[in-house]
């Protein structure tokens, strides 16, 4: 049997100022790791998230986006006629010509100006995309330059509250209401009448077009057959596919996640193995009487380990919970694929959290591994004359 | 004639420290029989200290045999050690060496956390041995809370619990004063008549070393007489 645990713990509260400075810095760094992760999770989900399942998107061959897509008003008559496109119940095409354009914001606050998207919508747009809901306020109606807002828009960027007005390209818009889009990318936008957007901005033709498949299997069939027209020269792909791809925005943050949190691990490993090299000298007549009493290396070498991995996951606990405050803190980055910005928020999952805790527990185990290694190899009749 | 439980031959023990040899014990030949109780004396740095931990079977001789219970101890690894001192030695140190975050229960119940017993025959075992020591009512007191004495005796109940072929004791009262020190040999003496346990008894004390059946003594490393045992008239005896 191994040395107990109670050992471990009882010795943990005897040298509690040492073992709650371990377990601080472990939390501090277990906590910066969970902030910058919560950032890469919440990027990424505000992204993989957007998106039907049957829905199919189409932009311009070679295209990276919408914002740099074109698409012709006879391209998307012709899509509207290709077989495998759902109907809604008056049997009208479930598509959607839409134009986004970048426009450029001042923050709140700071006064700072940020890339948005403006996107103009057909009739259709909304029914794709269900998720989207007015959350105050009242929809738009084509024709009159009104737009709705999102309502994280509205939160971080000037004059975007109902009832105020933004001059964006040739006209002025008037904001009727705010919408909620379930934390996809479209929380991220301004939206308006596509002709209204067309004619504010001077385009001919459309940015993309959103088209509804019969069901999720015949999706892909309708996105190659888009793809394979020769009269379109589109690239047609899933609207899920579309947003996951841009999810490499959140590769660099995800990265300097992990740069930051090694970095600092291997610090907080130093500040545990000091602890535990102290915690072996002071301990040393101690070591010397569980061997001769017959306890084996191995359990000397565990026992050690534990303790450090003890104090890692309490610190490791710490620091999850010196992190909740991120959670849901709404923030915005830019979008390098479409050079607008993303609004999202800080999101602490309980994957980050097991991944957190995973992360400290590697801290204590590298922390604990050396100075439990000198504790079991030192010889017995040398540890009983320690004093 | 009583049963040889212990046989050095020809053992010798040398440390090196940087590049010079310090030669510790030279040739010690030496029988001890089952149920002795034995005292090695002599003034420090004579090797009986060292004599004492190749017989426990923490220190492994230079050259020679160490062979217990017709086991030579000295061929066992260190696996195999660590599991022969836990089924055959009970130790008896001058600092008690209990663990300060373990109650007395606690400490005495930890050789055999290394048997195959069930809790409650622990806890029976672990009960008789404080019983045994007299200090059954002392369980949940840690060793801060107990008197030298008392710790010398839980950590004399913890050296039998398992019921070890032989206890060996390295001043187990150098750090007592007379009284308590008297009652510790007189507890030990008591197991080495009614429980007819071997005892090996390192002493600087000519007192303590009355309390024992027979006397060694050791001089640079040589015993005074080579495999002989000194009878020592004491009124203990």
């Amino acid at each position: 049997m191994a040395i107990p645990l109670k050992y471990n713990l009882r010795n943990l509260f005897v040298r509690r100022v040492t073992t709650l400075m371990t377990v601080f810095t472990v939390a501090l760094v277990v906590a910066v790791f969970i902030a910058i992760m919560s950032l890469a999770n919440g990027l990424s989900s505000a992204l993989v998230s957007t998106g039907s399942p049957e829905n199919v998107i189409a932009i311009r061959e070679s295209s990276q986006s919408e914002v740099q897509s074109s698409v012709t008003r006879e391209a998307f008559q012709i899509i509207q006629t290709l077989p495998g496109v759902a109907r809604d119940p008056q049997g009208k095409p479930l598509a959607s010509a839409e134009i986004a354009v970048l426009v450029n914001l001042p923050r709140r606050g700071s006064g700072e100006p940020s890339n948005v998207t403006i996107r103009g919508v057909s009739e259709a747009g909304f029914a794709l995309r269900p998720l989207v809901k007015i959350v105050a306020g009242q929809m738009l109606r084509p024709g009159l330059g009104e737009a709705i807002v999102s309502r994280k828009i509205a939160d971080r960027f000037e004059s975007t509250e109902i009832g105020e007005t933004i001059h964006l390209g040739r006209r002025d818009w008037k904001v009727v209401g705010l919408f909620d889009a379930g934390g996809t990318a479209f929380d991220s936008e301004i939206w308006s009448n596509v002709n209204d957007v067309a004619d504010a901005f001077d385009r001919l033709n459309y940015s993309s077009v959103l088209v509804r498949a019969e069901n999720v299997a015949a999706r892909d069939q309708l996105a190659s057959r888009i793809t394979g027209e020769q009269r379109l020269k589109l690239e047609s792909k899933p609207e899920v596919t579309y947003y996951e791809e841009q999810t490499s925005v959140g590769g660099p943050i995800k990265a300097l996640g992990i740069f930051v949190g090694v970095i600092l691990g291997i610090g907080a490993c130093f500040g545990g193995m000091n602890t535990m090299y102290a915690a072996v000298a002071y301990r040393t007549r101690e070591i010397g009487t569980l061997r001769a009493l017959g306890f084996s290396k191995a359990s000397i070498l565990t026992s050690f380990v534990i303790e450090s991995v003890i104090i890692a996951l309490i610190g490791g606990v710490v620091g999850c919970i010196l992190s909740i405050p991120f959670n849901g803190i709404a923030t915005g980055t830019t979008n390098f694929r479409t050079f607008s910005e993303v609004a999202f928020s800080f999101r602490i999952t309980p994957d980050l959290v097991i991944s957190a805790l995973i992360f400290a527990a590697i801290m204590g185990v590298f922390g604990g591994l050396l100075p439990s290694r000198l504790a079991a190899r030192m010889p017995i009749t040398k540890t009983l004359r320690e004093m | 004639m009583a049963e040889t439980l212990i046989e050095l031959a020809r053992v010798t023990k040398h440390y090196k420290r940087d590049a010079i040899e310090i030669p510790v014990l030279d040739e010690v030949t030496l029988d001890i029989a089952r149920g002795e109780f034995l005292a090695l004396m002599g003034p420090s740095g004579s090797g009986k200290t060292t004599l004492l931990n190749l017989i426990a079977g923490i220190d492994r001789p230079s050259s020679g045999k160490v062979v217990v219970e017709n086991k030579d101890i000295a061929r066992l690894n260190e696996k195999e050690l660590a599991r022969w001192r836990a089924r055959h030695v009970g130790f008896i140190f001058q600092l008690y060496n209990l663990i300060p975050v373990l109650n007395a229960f606690e400490n005495v119940e930890l050789p055999l956390l290394l048997t195959s017993l069930s809790k409650k025959k622990r806890r029976d075992h672990v009960m008789t041995a404080l019983s045994v020591v007299g200090l059954e009512e002392r369980v949940n007191h840690y060793p801060r809370q107990l008197s030298g004495g008392q710790e010398q005796r839980v950590a004399i109940a913890r050296a039998i619990v398992t019921d070890p072929t032989l206890l060996v004791a390295d001043e187990p009262t150098g750090d007592l004063d007379a009284k308590s020190a008297d009652e510790i040999l007189d507890l030990m003496k008591r197991l080495n008549e009614e429980f007819d346990k071997t005892i090996i008894m390192v002493t600087h004390d000519p007192h303590a070393a009355g309390y024992a059946h027979s006397v060694l003594h050791l001089e640079k490393g040589v015993l005074s007489k080579t495999g002989g045992v000194y009878e020592v008239p004491t009124a203990h005896n």
